[in-house]
């Protein structure tokens, strides 16, 4: 884990102010777990365990159930997103277009799977649900760009691209 | 109770309106499968597996969540039914591991039977199917994901009624795993090793790590003297792994089918629960007289302890520093015992029968080895003992009479009560009550201590004490009687925790009866029925009075609560942290 990614374990992070502040707004208020992450991922990028632990001992809900939710939405993240966040639509259209290949294409030229994250935290990869771009399927995103009517043979300037 | 008329398969019945149509059609005797209901612990409608027609209604009903109505049309069998729950089951069987030849629920498996019982002769769907690691780090309980099906009925018993809530559902779709947070192993997170989810689970998908192995080994190595003792709630459990009525007392049959296997010795942790009573009835009266902390809370039930140690450290100090009876066996066999029979202590191989998975892990702590060995060296629960019986070919309902051998062999009737709830509060009382008001006392039978209700409170006069009281088993109950206890809204001089609703005749290694029968049948009165019935047939029923207990202390351990008593009977306890990050 690099260092901007260590997190409320270690010292005198400024994201852990900020999480403080986050469950002092929500503390009393039920049903709140669900905004509670989000504002937390916003903060850290994802949801770590030391993250999900602090908010399971101050709203008192049990971990096993933040964790839960955590994995039942793909909106959270357990692993730290890159600065460059690659999503491979695999929404219908873009799946029968051939994503899967595209998305294959990405995992091997960065070794990475769905879900991971670059060691020196340059790109994570994702695999989406549709984002409403059909007409140019098969597409991805990074970041707020977006690329469509790919073929796998496209993946390595893309990627180039973002190295530069 | 207002009453409605419904029609169930053209039958016209009365139900009480607040039935939903699964509790009708029990009561009108037409059986509609289920899987994933339990009775009061799991009612959600998610296996799909009870569905019926009902007249005007769009689709199928899950009949374990649809509450009757005045005028209801219902239809248990049609073909749309009995399709749709085929459908269902082939679907779960397509992705369980169907190894059930060697399961250790074959044969008493609810998926298995409902395979039976709608006559499936083939599965028609072929998919993915899950191929995950099994868990089987901790001391007490496996956890094997490939056979789940994903009932939740465990999730809803370690949430909702223990509030241990070490697992949950995670992930969706086809991805949806029964597991703990971050996937960990039931050993690194706070779980209390109840075992109760293993007692709910319909499949093998949980059950306790097997230690016969270990102890066939023992039996067979011809340089270890192998003893033997068998907790309270065994003897009225036991016969159900032989399909004998629950409430059977078998204690003659065990102990037979004990001695056939080859222990050398078959005692009684009876006897060890008097020895607890004379330790714990000496630490509440030294407490109770000389300022001490107070309430005093019983340590005899380890899923408790562990619970204690994870989520309420700060009661550590109430807690009695006795070690549970089992325990303290183990550590008067590898010394006095040892000693009188002239066995070097590391020759002596002691084993537990117990109801309980959390004794495994219990016997595992390194702080719980008196003589500088092991106090217990394998702890068996009531099933892996009736697996051994069955795999040695004993014809368990046909033994000869047998009791409990010597020297450690006789028990008091207050012993054999430590296996029901209320049961170690009214033996200690039986003691405590005549020490302190330095009288014998007649009716030894403390009502207000027993039976099933959650938390149960006495007020007790003992000479010019008014000795107040309180009981409560399953962690869910204890955790309310310690939030009040904390909240300064109830004061004790003696609490009795046990982990395991009912306390151990309902323990997380005890018999599994499928949901067909536990939600209709209170397993926890009708075993706790038979404990009392046996402490009614002792001769002895105060703990004092034991004769072997009294000889022990004169022979060897001096007085309660002395020197020897607190290195070899007593313990202590540590906090402990939950998920620890490395």
């Amino acid at each position: 884990m690099s260092a901007n990614n260590c997190c409320c374990c270690g010292g005198a992070d400024p994201r852990d102010q900020k999480l403080q502040e986050i469950i002092k707004k929500y503390k009393d208020t039920r049903g709140a777990l669900i905004p509670v992450l989000h504002e937390a991922q916003e903060v850290y990028g994802y949801l770590p365990i030391e993250v999900q632990k602090k908010i399971s001992e101050e709203l008192n809900v049990p971990l096993s159930e933040i964790y839960g939710v955590v994995t039942f939405y793909t909106q959270f993240s357990l692993n730290p997103k890159g600065k460059y966040k690659i999503s491979v639509c695999m929404g219908t259209a873009c799946y029968v277009k051939g994503s899967g290949q595209i998305l294959d294409k990405f995992k091997e030229k960065l070794g990475l799977e769905v879900g991971e994250c670059s060691e020196d935290g340059m790109f994570s990869l994702e695999a989406c649900r549709c984002i409403g771009a059909c007409g140019l399927a098969p597409v991805i995103t990074i970041n707020d760009d977006v690329y469509g009517r790919l073929v796998p043979d496209d993946v390595e300037g893309i990627i180039k691209k973002y190295k530069e | 109770m207002e009453m409605v008329n419904i029609t169930i398969d053209t039958r016209k019945i009365q139900v009480p309106k607040n039935f939903t149509i699964l509790e009708a059609a029990k009561f009108a005797n037409i059986d509609i499968p289920t899987l994933c209901y339990l009775k009061d612990i799991n009612e959600i409608g998610a296996c799909r597996m009870c569905v019926v027609e009902i007249k005007g209604a769009r689709s199928l009903q899950a009949a374990c969540v649809y509450p009757v109505s005045e005028g209801l049309e219902i239809f248990t069998q049609s073909p749309a039914v009995r399709e749709a729950r085929k459908v269902t089951l082939e679907l779960i069987l397509s992705n369980h591991d169907k190894k059930c030849l060697t399961c250790v629920r074959s044969k008493n498996c609810e998926l298995q039977s409902l395979a039976e019982e709608l006559n499936i002769k083939d599965i028609r769907f072929e998919g993915e199917t899950h191929k995950l690691p099994l868990d089987d780090f901790s001391p007490s309980i496996e956890r094997d994901p490939n056979k789940c099906i994903l009932c939740r009925r465990c999730v809803s018993m370690c949430k909702n009624v223990q509030t241990v809530s070490v697992i949950d559902t995670n992930e969706r779709g086809f991805k949806t795993i029964v597991s703990s947070a971050f996937n960990k192993s039931l050993n690194e997170v706070p779980c209390t090793m109840c075992g109760q989810c293993i007692n709910v689970c319909p499949v093998g998908a949980l059950r306790e790590k097997d230690d016969t192995d270990k102890v066939w080994d023992a039996l067979a190595n011809p340089d270890l003297h192998v003893v033997v003792q068998t907790a309270p709630a065994v003897r009225v459990a036991l016969g159900e792994e032989f399909g004998m009525p629950i409430g059977s007392r078998v204690t003659s049959n065990m102990i037979s089918a004990l001695s056939r296997l080859g222990f050398d010795k078959v005692f009684d942790t009876d006897t060890a629960a008097d020895l607890t009573i004379m330790e714990e009835g000496t630490e509440v009266i030294n407490r109770i007289k000389n300022g001490g902390k107070l309430p005093v809370i019983t340590s005899c039930s380890p899923g408790w302890i562990k619970f204690c140690e994870h989520y309420y450290p700060e009661f550590l100090d109430n807690l009695s520093s006795c070690k549970s009876p089992h325990e303290m066996f183990g550590a008067v066999l590898k010394s006095y015992y040892a000693e009188k029979e002239g066995i070097d202590p590391s020759k002596v191989y002691v084993v537990s029968i117990m109801p309980c998975t959390a004794k495994k892990f219990e016997a595992a702590r390194p702080e719980l080895a008196a003589t500088g060995y092991p106090d217990v060296d394998a702890v068996l629960t009531t099933r892996e003992l009736a697996r051994m019986i069955k795999e040695a070919g004993i014809d368990f309902k046909n033994l000869p009479e047998r009791q409990f051998d010597d020297p450690m062999g006789e028990a008091s009737g207050a012993g054999v009560i430590f296996g029901a709830t209320g049961g170690v509060m009214e033996a200690a009382l039986r003691t405590v009550a005549e020490v302190l008001s330095g009288q014998s006392i007649e009716n030894v039978e403390y009502e207000q201590v027993r039976g099933v209700e959650g938390i149960k409170e006495a007020s007790i006069q003992v000479g010019d004490l008014t000795l107040k009281a309180a009981v409560a088993h399953g962690l869910g109950n204890a955790r309310k009687l310690l939030d009040r206890i904390k909240a300064g809204e109830a004061d004790y001089h003696f609490v009795e925790i046990m982990a395991c609703p009912g306390g151990c005749v309902n323990g997380g290694g005890q018999p599994i009866q499928p949901s067909k029968v536990r939600s209709w049948t209170d397993l926890r009165t009708e075993r706790a029925k038979a404990i009392y019935e046996e402490d009614r047939d002792l001769p002895i029923r105060k703990s004092h009075e034991n004769p072997k207990v009294k000889a022990l202390y004169e022979e060897y351990l001096g007085e309660p609560g002395g020197h020897k008593s607190h290195e070899l009977l007593h313990t202590h306890y540590e906090k402990r942290e939950n998920y620890p990050i490395k």
